[in-house]
């Protein structure tokens, strides 16, 4: 089963890359983005008789190891 | 004493860390990642700085699961000496013994230079043979090197004495050098026993090099 994990530095702590980014879009003369936020996407393939169970085993892997809880936050989607 | 050094792959600072003890009289012993104990008799050790397993995902979050690692916790545990250098100190935020995280420098750049640091706390092993407010020139390298902590840990952490140490100019007054909350640039944990900094005082030995600042801090582990 195919399982997407995205990682985000939490809302409130400064995303040093999101900023560089946003920077050099307005540099560019790209007008209204208020904001840029850089994340990262993992893509688990992963063996999971239903839904469910797909997402207790990737919610612990993230929690373990895919996200920094102390910075970051993350979403679990199921393809 | 006796001083343990860990080694995971990409480490690249353990053979200076090695050189700055034995230089200062004691005996040292690398240890492999994949060993799970500690050998006998250890007084401190040292989660050198480099690159564990490439900084792959995030600094030293493949380390933390590194067997040694369980060991390590359990000395510190116990209430043995830890001391996180660079890539050390990501690796023990990370495993959860020190408090914080390390996250990306907010100018993106990665940093190589001397820089001022202002002694905050002398009240601990590392630093008792330096004075509060004193100003130490002690090289810097890194590319997370951010300290972020939320307001309120941050609170309990000032007033346990456990922020050592902060970016300063000469004059000890803090400045920005990678966006770390309050500028800071080591802490220690709750019970003392656990030390992590970004800069690396292995490389502050020499007058030739530009400063032998780093004597005093890890002379401190001595007493």
């Amino acid at each position: 089963m195919k399982v997407i994990v995205n990682v985000f530095l939490k809302e409130g702590v400064l995303d040093p890359q999101g900023k560089a980014a946003h920077h050099a879009l307005t540099s560019l003369g790209f007008e209204g983005v208020n904001d840029v936020r850089i994340g990262k996407q993992i893509v688990l393939d992963i063996d999971a008789s239903d839904k469910a169970e797909a997402e207790a085993k990737v919610k612990e892997m993230s929690e373990t190891l895919l996200a920094n809880t102390v910075i970051e936050d993350y979403s679990i989607e199921i393809a | 004493m006796k001083v343990a050094v860990l080694r995971f792959p990409g480490t690249n600072c353990e053979f200076d860390t090695q050189y700055a003890f034995e230089k200062l009289g004691h005996e040292t012993e690398l240890v492999w990642h994949e060993e799970t104990t500690i050998p006998q008799g250890v007084d401190l050790i040292v989660v050198p700085g480099g690159f564990s397993y490439g900084d792959y995902l995030r600094s030293g979050s493949i380390a933390r699961f590194a067997p040694v690692m369980k060991a390590v916790k359990e000395y510190a545990d116990n209430g043995g000496k830890v001391l996180g250098i660079c890539n050390g100190f990501q690796i023990l935020t990370e495993a959860g013994l020190l408090p914080g995280a390390l996250k990306r420098n907010n100018n993106l750049h990665f940093i190589s230079k001397h820089q001022k640091l202002c002694v905050v706390n002398n009240d601990n092993a590392f630093l008792n043979k330096c004075e509060n407010g004193e100003v130490l020139n002690i090289p810097i390298a890194h590319a997370d090197g951010n300290y972020y902590i939320d307001d309120e840990s941050l609170a309990k952490m000032e007033e346990n004495g456990q922020v050592l140490l902060r970016y300063s100019d000469a004059e000890g007054n803090r400045v920005v050098v990678n966006g770390s909350v309050t500028s800071i640039a080591g802490v220690c944990n709750e019970t003392k026993n656990v030390f992590g900094l970004m800069p690396h005082p292995e490389r502050a030995l020499e007058t030739i090099l530009g400063s032998e600042d780093g004597i005093k801090m890890l002379q401190g582990f001595e007493a």
